[in-house]
């Protein structure tokens, strides 16, 4: 996993409430095996036409957001689905971090082990983020997890919640996995202490 | 143990600790039974792979095919051919993971084949007090037999499969007390989509849902399920109801449920687990089960839902900015008028399935409403039973023919037009009454549109071609 220390870059605003996992990818671009290539489908039905031409009114199609590296997006963004595909097509596209006022849970859990950050911010900064996105798109704001702040053009900063221990993984660029790896001894130990509930592979003599 | 009273989450988290939540890292916790299918768990299978690992616990793990699987009728010499080159491929990885790491697998078509969340209870595998977990949002179903199950991502998915743990923080808890008797004509899904209607689809995020009160003790497992099911749909990642001499009853003699001695030894403990007197949640929602109508969404998330007698908002009331623009652009997608009634909109189609609403209850639900009626002229009626057991079952009772007589498409088991991935899907522009889960843009079918209700709902809207009030045809 790519470390996350900070980050500048234009915005891509998307002011939608609730943006859904199906939305993000839809399901017909799930019949892969791999990560690779989501990006290209990142929002298809919002991007492009039934024809599969470019929706010029769409932001990731307008070429003054193109580049931008920070998503901007309404409130419950992620909602549905658990597709990782979702963070999957974000960061294919070139997205390192999605701001909103809120994130669904299994959304953001899936984005932080992929190295995409979700950032937290009140309603005000917000529709202040929409409203400079839209009128000065060169606008660039700045994401500091280590500070755990996002830094206005005009200097002003907020601060923003992050789960300790994901960032701490964010900054280093190392993933969950290797943790709970290491706990192995502790598992093996609670797993001899308990009952089996089940054994799938053969059914209750 | 301290003296607190304990709610049946307390309960279920504290005994799956390996290691307790500390200084900012997650606590470490245990999953006793861990659903894969076909299209959130390659990539994770691959991770193992690249880093060396081994399934530390195929014995707890089980794999089925649902997702990405066709639902037509069987050739003459019984196979259910996979056309899609893609899909047919994910199948087969599937396939070669299970074999190559030794989990048992369901094989599409096979005996005990079906949509992964109706499979686990129906063998008896989904137990009380287990945790579950599976790579899927609709885990939550599981919840129903006061287990803790969630869905995940397919990184979790691959750090269950190495170590049989998950790092979480620990959720708050939210009661939704249902009290009171539904009235004919009403079911577990209107209750459901009431609830959601009402908190919003993110009104349980960060929580765990405890569904509790009389009209949900009511219930049998199959409404319990339909009911958890759809807690993501509220935000939240699990739905719980306590186990009770219902949940036995279903469970007794199923193929992995505790036999003899052991069956006794576990229904014993499977008693402690209800709520202790004086447990307290994070956040509590109390609703009237008598006051419930029959319930249709009219906009394009689940929580954007009314009675089934009533109008498409009027975005123009929506006193918030952004909750305007979102009715605003659910009408739009939806072709639907501020105003207008939802009783009398023509349909094109019914699809009665998913993991929400296909199971043996919800299939003589709607074929008590159907028999002897014919489906509406130009309407498509898709009957998608959730698991060929369901299938096998629902044919024994002659369901399959009331639904064939009356014109209806009779399928194999699998998820089908729930998400469209499958060849099972709407065309753009037109309209489906669903008993699936989600109304999203294009979950059907690019450009379709979804009005979710309850199998009887459904079936209705089938037979007269436009949504109708159930209750009016009893």
């Amino acid at each position: 996993m790519p470390a996350f220390t900070t980050l500048t870059s234009t915005m891509l605003p998307l002011p939608i409430d609730n943006v859904d996992t199906d939305q993000i990818i839809p399901a017909r671009f799930l019949k892969t095996t791999d990560k690779a290539g989501l990006g290209e489908s990142l929002f298809a039905d919002w991007r492009y036409t039934p024809e599969g031409q470019p929706r010029p009114d769409f932001p990731l199609n307008k070429p003054e957001y193109r580049g931008a590296q920070i998503l901007v997006a309404g409130d419950n963004f992620g909602c549905g689905s658990s597709r990782e595909h979702a963070p999957w097509a974000l960061l294919g596209y070139g997205i390192r971090a999605v701001v909103s006022t809120r994130f669904a849970d299994i959304f953001r859990n899936n984005a932080l082990k992929n190295g995409l950050l979700p950032v937290i911010v009140d309603r005000p900064t917000l529709q202040q983020l929409f409203s400079l996105a839209a009128e000065e798109p060169t606008t660039t704001i700045t994401i500091d997890l280590a500070a755990q702040t996002l830094t206005l053009p005009d200097g002003r900063s907020v601060t923003f919640p992050v789960d300790a221990f994901a960032r701490m993984c964010l900054l280093n660029g190392v993933d969950q996995f290797g943790y709970l790896l290491n706990q192995l001894p502790q598992i093996e130990a609670f797993e001899a202490s308990i009952p089996s509930r089940v054994n799938t592979r053969q059914p209750a003599p | 143990m301290t003296g607190n009273p304990r709610t049946l989450f307390d309960k279920i988290w504290a005994a799956h600790l390996v290691a307790p939540e500390k200084d900012g890292v997650p606590a470490t916790l245990y999953i006793d039974l861990h659903l894969v299918h076909e299209v959130t768990s390659p990539q994770a299978f691959a991770a193992l792979r690249e880093r060396g690992l081994r399934v530390r616990r195929p014995d707890h793990t089980l794999a089925t095919m649902d997702h990405s699987t066709p639902t037509t009728p069987r050739t003459a010499d019984g196979q259910i051919p996979v056309t899609d080159a893609l899909a047919a491929a994910q199948l087969e990885q599937l396939a070669r993971n299970c074999e190559e790491f030794g989990i048992p697998l369901y094989r599409l078509g096979s005996e005990n084949q079906g949509i992964v969340h109706v499979i686990g209870p129906e063998q008896g595998l989904t137990q009380p007090g287990m945790t579950i977990v599976c790579g899927d949002s609709h885990t939550s179903t599981h919840g129903a037999f006061g287990a803790l199950a969630f869905g995940i991502g397919t990184s979790e998915v691959a750090h269950v499969l190495a170590t049989q743990c998950l790092l979480q923080y620990r959720p708050k808890t939210y009661e939704i007390r249902v009290d009171g008797s539904l009235r004919p004509g009403v079911s577990a899904k209107d209750i459901i989509l009431a609830i959601i209607a009402r908190i919003g689809v993110e009104g349980g995020t960060g929580h765990v849902f405890e569904y509790t009160g009389s009209a949900i003790r009511s219930l049998d497992m199959e409404g319990r399920m339909t009911i958890c099911n759809m807690s993501i749909e509220g935000g939240a990642r699990a739905g719980m109801v306590a186990p009770d001499d219902t949940t036995f009853e279903y469970l007794y003699g199923r193929p992995y449920a505790p036999r003899g001695a052991a069956w006794d030894a576990a229904v014993a403990e499977w008693r402690q687990l209800a709520p202790d007197d004086g447990a307290t949640y994070d956040s509590r929602l109390v609703l009237d089960a008598s006051t419930l109508e029959p319930m249709i969404t009219y906009g394009t998330n689940p929580g954007m839902g009314v009675p089934v007698t009533g109008r498409v908002p009027d975005p123009m009331a929506v006193g918030d900015l952004s909750q305007r623009q979102a009715l605003e652009k659910a009408l739009a997608y939806m072709d639907l008028q501020p105003g207008q009634p939802l009783l009398g909109k023509k349909i094109d189609v019914v699809f009665i399935g998913s993991c929400t609403n296909s199971r043996i209850s919800d299939l003589r639900a709607a074929a008590r409403l159907v028999k002897g009626r014919h489906v509406a002229p130009g309407v498509r009626m898709l009957v998608v039973p959730g698991s060929q057991q369901i299938k096998k079952q629902a044919e024994a009772e002659g369901l399959d023919r009331i639904f064939r007589d009356a014109g209806a498409e009779w399928r194999e088991a699998g998820c089908s037009m729930c998400i469209a991935m499958n060849g099972d899907q709407l065309a753009p522009g037109q309209y489906a009454v669903s008993t699936s889960n989600r109304n999203f843009e294009g979950r059907q079918g690019k450009g379709g549109r979804t009005f979710l209700a309850s199998p009887l709902t459904a079936a209705a809207a089938a037979l007269t071609g436009q949504i109708t009030d159930v209750r009016e045809m009893l």
